[in-house]
């Protein structure tokens, strides 16, 4: 792991080990589950009309990133700060992009009986579910963890140094990088249906400042190696940050672009004969 | 026809053709060509030199964001115009070329000098980068704005 106290061997006790293993199964058993669950509302809604492909490609591809993040990157991340960035990119970031592209409470009204959809739409009505699902509320919960995480990262106290400390903190860590990154995602370019989606200006001016926030951190991440990160580690692993979160931020703009797009689409296309040059 | 979905405001032709262009050319300025000619393929600069004020830090971050949302915006409305009309090709490259020259002008003056944030290249003489970069954002800037105005009347 990245030692805390940058000095030496730090063997674990036995029960240490164990809880370090116990929360990499739990993660893993978690991640298949969610795979498992959408198969299962596939299976359940097959009498439907069909489900785009792309969705259900998109769905497990996002699981996919995040069994890669919680299982072999988590494992080289205890010995490189860059692979830790590269699993954060995956979990917070392109994960959560592909988990909301696979549109999972469309597939579970669809797959639910009337009664149980019935409820899960009232579920998604209620007052919180409708806070954190506000784009200003999730880009809060999504880059305050960040700063939180690594603005504190010097501070042999901090919860980056408690982070490797205990795989307990590790494991709220993670989950909250994953969820948070849902919940932000989904409040941008959300493809389920919500009754309070906030206005496209709004969400626009939410994912910009998201962005600057984003590329800054990554800056004072390359001039603030966390504690027990050599110089070098920390700078690469900015780097990734830094470019790497553009790949996916751009792809956010791209989204919203289209939305736009599609939402806009003139009326009077279909009708109009096609232009004559 | 303007008629367009309910809660959109209708824009006129040529507004939307301009702004596409202007936002284009601003944000390819400002994030396609740092990143790709001198981040990646010259390697003259790197995305942080350690030497920048936080006011600047903050500054960078912002532009470096909006920068990506006026390339993506362009794009897409230069894709709507696209549907609408015929795309007066010459005009859209003037806007772009003036959006351009004058966003990237801003970026030497403002960011670069003003706020003092990283250098265009390091360990030479910085002059004639200088001159470089601010003398093809002017041309850029002169040719899109005459471009522009031979091209009003047919827009």
């Amino acid at each position: 792991m990245i030692q805390p106290s940058g000095a030496g061997a730090h063997v674990h006790g036995a029960a240490d080990v164990d809880a370090w293993a116990l929360v990499e199964s739990a993660a893993m058993t978690a991640v298949g589950a969610v795979a498992l669950l959408y198969a299962i509302a596939l299976w359940m809604s097959r009498h439907r009309s069909p489900w785009p492909r792309w969705r259900t490609a998109s769905w497990f591809a996002g699981s996919a990133c995040a069994a890669l993040a919680a299982g072999p990157i988590a494992t080289a991340a205890h010995e490189s700060f860059t692979a830790h960035m590269v699993g954060h990119l995956l979990l917070g970031m392109l994960a959560p992009l592909l988990l909301v592209l696979g549109a999972p409470l469309t597939l579970a009204l669809r797959a639910l009986p009337l009664d149980g959809a019935r409820a899960l739409s009232r579920l998604l009505r209620r007052a919180p579910v409708r806070w954190v699902t506000h784009p200003v509320v999730a880009a809060l919960l999504n880059g305050g963890g960040l700063w939180l995480l690594y603005g504190t990262g010097q501070d042999p106290d901090g919860l980056f140094a408690l982070m490797h400390e205990s795989a307990f903190v590790h494991a709220a860590v993670h989950l909250h990088v994953l969820l948070a990154g849902y919940l932000f995602t989904a409040s941008l370019v959300g493809r389920d249906p919500d009754a309070h989606r906030a206005p496209l200006a709004m969400r626009v001016g939410v994912l910009v400042a998201f962005i600057a926030a984003h590329s800054m951190l990554a800056k004072w991440l390359y001039a603030h190696p966390p504690v027990g990160v050599d110089a070098l580690d920390a700078q690469v692993g900015a780097q990734v940050m830094y470019y790497g979160g553009d790949v996916v931020d751009v792809a956010l703009l791209v989204l919203l672009g289209w939305g736009w797009f599609a939402a806009t689409r003139p009326r009077s296309l279909s009708a109009r004969p096609v232009a004559t040059a | 026809m303007t008629s367009t979905a309910a809660s959109v405001p209708a824009v006129r032709p040529g507004r939307r053709l301009l702004a596409s262009g202007l936002l284009f050319g601003a944000g390819v300025a400002a994030s396609v060509i740092d990143l790709l000619i001198f981040h990646l393929l010259l390697q003259w600069h790197h995305f942080y030199d350690l030497s920048t004020l936080e006011v600047a830090l903050a500054a960078d971050g912002l532009f470096h964001a909006v920068a990506w949302g006026m390339t993506v915006a362009g794009l897409f409305l230069l894709a709507d115009a696209a549907r609408r009309e015929r795309i007066a090709w010459g005009r859209w490259w003037g806007a772009v070329l003036a959006g351009l020259g004058g966003f990237q002008l801003l970026d030497a003056a403002v960011l670069h000098k003003l706020l003092g944030l990283h250098q265009i290249r390091y360990d030479v003489d910085l002059l004639p980068y200088d001159l470089a970069w601010s003398g093809s954002a002017v041309i850029a800037l002169v040719v899109g704005v005459v471009i522009l105005r031979r091209t009003r009347r047919r827009a």
